[in-house]
């Protein structure tokens, strides 16, 4: 397909599309952030509908320009324009890409944005800080928005730091819950230390390639004949900045606890889109990392080890967000993988099918939530699939999608990813299948304790109801896309030339399909009864279930190294503030000065002979010296 | 044996009485009497600006003598004017009890 590139400059209104609408879908949500926290902070209603309105507005926008790339093949492409020059060497645009991996992300990001921003009318309901809410969420929006259309480095990495900070505001919302501003901290400062990475790797490919627009080091990297171990520094350094985005191990710690924030806010930042970011952006930069073989070693295997311990970690947790939360990690390792196995068009592809089906089961949790008055341990739950019917037959299309069974949108986006690990790295091949069994494993757990069952809390049960409409018709637009969202492979072919078909034998594909209904089975013999348990598996695992309970104990060891290296540095800080500084520098100063003083104030004699003296001696010394010598 | 006075004579004459003054400046307690030797401070000087006067034949020595003259005695209108004034406060004129400026 040979795409017609619109570019233009201060002109208006070119073409039917006017190039101010292609800048509006970026500027909208922060103008609506804007207005509500100035001035209807008041007026709830009102602040829902702006916020609301925004992401709508942005959301059809993406959709002409998506449709009209993707059945007309006309890209608009606005002009950049100039941002930053630095003296003759540094110039910074702001500019906006939109290309199909751009657009693709645009729509994700609007279309599930959209969805979820009406579903938080309900979950948010009577909330104190209602307004507050959806000003974080439009600037969420607007951050989200920008990175994915930035078009140089320095731009993606300011709007990966706004992500954090919407992130953190979003996470410690209930800022009066201690546990949730915690939470928010820890967020904020772990995806930090991913950043500093990125940060660094920016400025060593700068230092080569003097540029940091995407298209112009893409054009020139080639030529710059950078060794294979800059390459593959340039390559880990941009990727820390994913690996703490995109929670991968070992700064996946944050993301558990950012459940700590509204349930809307886990569906669409820490499922949907904002972790979705670092995969997107290793996507963004591919060309970058595709040549350095130990950059793509490095992420492919951090990408799988994530997906399995965060796997394995999920079938012991007993929050309901929890266990989506573990999820979302090991689903997110998958994504990484892929990109490390040089299949960046496969991770956009799961991306996508990801944050449908993962928005859906994070607002089919909400939904749940909401029903038992905020109760959140699925050992408290049971039985609710008769009172509350959309909930669970749309949860359960989203449980069904992200084990992957056909023909649902999880399995087509999983199995490419599956079939790619098959043909090029067969250890992490092995992972992935144990991870997707896990996988198929503990969202049945889920919902059979969840759902089916006898109810364990009788009054919660009785008092059950299912959600208003503004929370079911988000559920139902979410199931539908996770429903559709794979067929015929629409998106792969839409972000790359359709690659040839690769026969598979009928027993590789089978088993692949196999592998989740097993999880399944298992997972119904053990919890689908009146008074499941985890006692069968607890015993059966062993010291095992021990370590998964406890998450590998990433945090306590954490917790240690913070006690005694942080701890450390601070105490010699401390002792060199104090004593060197404080007491040597500036008290010393103090007191030498004083000293001097109190000495020198004995010449003071206050006799006019003594001084007349001084003075002929000083006289007498200053005409010597010049006269004489 | 009578030989004229040379230029030398003069200056030496002015450097002993420069001495004097400091002299009486630095040991006597009387703040009459320091301004007496200041006096005779400037006097020396005035002793050497002549000397160099005559000897060279120019005419701004005696000119600069006149000025020293004149402010010399504008010094002393003042300076006695502070000495009458202390001595009606402290009842004494010794510079031994002029030392409320020490700390």
């Amino acid at each position: 397909m040979n795409h017609m590139i619109y570019m233009y400059g201060t002109d208006w209104g070119m073409g039917r599309f006017p190039i101010c609408s292609v800048w509006m879908i970026l500027f909208t949500p922060l103008v609506a952030a804007a207005f509500i926290t100035l001035f209807t902070g008041k007026r709830r209603g009102l602040s829902a509908a702006l916020s609301i309105g925004a992401i709508l507005i942005s959301f059809a926008l993406s959709l002409r320009l998506f449709l009209l790339f993707a059945l007309k093949g006309i890209q608009h492409q606005p002009h950049p324009f100039e941002w930053l020059v630095i003296g003759n060497t540094v110039r910074i645009e702001f500019g906006m890409t939109t290309d199909a991996l751009a657009l693709l992300m645009l729509l994700v990001v609007t279309g599930v944005g959209s969805a979820i921003h009406i579903y938080s009318i309900g979950y948010m309901k009577g909330d104190p800080g209602f307004s507050r809410y959806f000003a974080c969420m439009s600037l969420f929006t607007f951050s989200m928005l920008g990175i994915v259309i930035s078009s140089n480095f320095i731009q993606i990495f300011i709007f990966w730091e706004l992500v954090g900070l919407s992130s953190y505001l979003l996470i410690g919302f209930w800022f009066e819950k201690p546990s949730a501003v915690e939470a928010g901290k820890k967020a904020f400062l772990t995806t930090r230390i991913g950043d500093v990475g990125m940060m660094l790797g920016i400025l060593v490919l700068w230092s080569h390639a003097h540029t940091f627009e995407f298209t112009e080091l893409k054009a020139k990297l080639p030529t710059l004949g950078l060794s294979i171990g800059t390459l593959a520094l340039i390559g880990a350094l941009i990727f820390a900045g994913a690996v703490g985005k995109s929670a991968q191990v070992p700064l996946h710690v944050w993301l558990p606890d950012a459940m700590e924030g509204p349930t809307p806010v886990s569906a669409l930042i820490h499922a949907a889109t904002m972790v979705a970011a670092g995969v997107y952006m290793l996507c963004r930069v591919s060309w970058l990392i595709l040549p350095s073989e130990t950059a793509m070693w490095l992420i492919a295997w951090i990408g799988g080890i994530t997906a399995l311990m965060a796997a394995s970690i999920a079938i012991a947790q007993n929050d309901i967000k929890r266990i989506l939360a573990y999820s979302t990690l090991s689903q997110l390792g998958y994504m990484v993988m892929a990109v490390g196995l040089g299949g960046p068009t496969q991770a956009m592809f799961h991306l996508t099918t990801h944050a449908f089906f993962k928005a859906l089961l994070f607002l089919g949790a909400g939904s749940v939530i909401l029903a038992l008055h905020h109760e959140q341990d699925i050992w408290k739950m049971g039985g609710l699939w008769k009172k509350t019917p959309i909930t669970f037959w749309t949860f359960l299309i989203g449980t069904l999608a992200l084990a992957g069974v056909p023909p649902l949108s999880g399995f087509y986006s999983k199995d490419e990813i599956l079939l790619m690990a098959f043909e090029r790295n067969h250890p992490l091949f092995l992972i992935a299948v144990v991870t997707a069994f896990l996988t198929a494993y503990y969202m049945g757990r889920e919902v059979f304790v969840v759902f089916f069952g006898k109810p364990r809390d009788q009054h919660a049960y009785d008092h059950a109801h299912e959600s208003p409409w503004v929370m079911t018709l988000p559920l139902i637009f979410l199931a539908a896309l996770s429903i559709i969202a794979g067929w015929y492979s629409k998106v792969p072919d839409f972000l790359g030339p359709p690659h040839e078909a690769e026969r598979h034998s009928l027993l590789l594909t089978g088993g692949l399909i196999a592998v989740p209904l097993f999880g399944f089975l298992v997972a119904a013999k053990i919890y689908w009864k009146a008074d499941p348990s985890d006692a069968p598996v607890r015993t059966a695992l062993g010291e095992l279930w021990t370590l998964v309970e406890n998450k590998y104990y990433f945090d306590e060891l954490y917790q240690w190294i913070i006690k005694y290296v942080q701890g450390t540095i601070a105490i010699v800080c401390d002792v060199f503030d104090r004593w060197v500084i404080q007491r040597l520098g500036i008290g010393g100063l103090s007191v030498g000065t004083g000293l001097l003083g109190r000495t020198v104030r004995h010449l003071q004699t206050g006799s006019i002979s003594g001084y007349a003296f001084l003075i002929g001696l000083g006289a007498t010394v200053i005409i010597y010296c010049v006269v004489v010598r | 044996m009578t030989s004229a006075i040379t230029l030398n004579d003069y200056l030496v004459v002015s450097g002993l009485l420069f001495a004097l003054g400091i002299a009486g400046v630095i040991i006597r307690r009387n703040a009459l009497v320091i301004y007496m030797a200041l006096e005779m401070n400037l006097n020396a000087a005035n002793l050497a600006l002549i000397a160099f006067s005559k000897f060279n034949k120019l005419v701004e020595g005696q000119i600069l003598v006149f000025f020293i003259i004149a402010i010399a005695a504008a010094e002393v209108a003042v300076g006695l004017a502070i000495i009458v004034a202390l001595y009606r406060r402290k009842q004494s004129i010794s510079v031994d009890q002029l030392t409320t400026m020490r700390l």
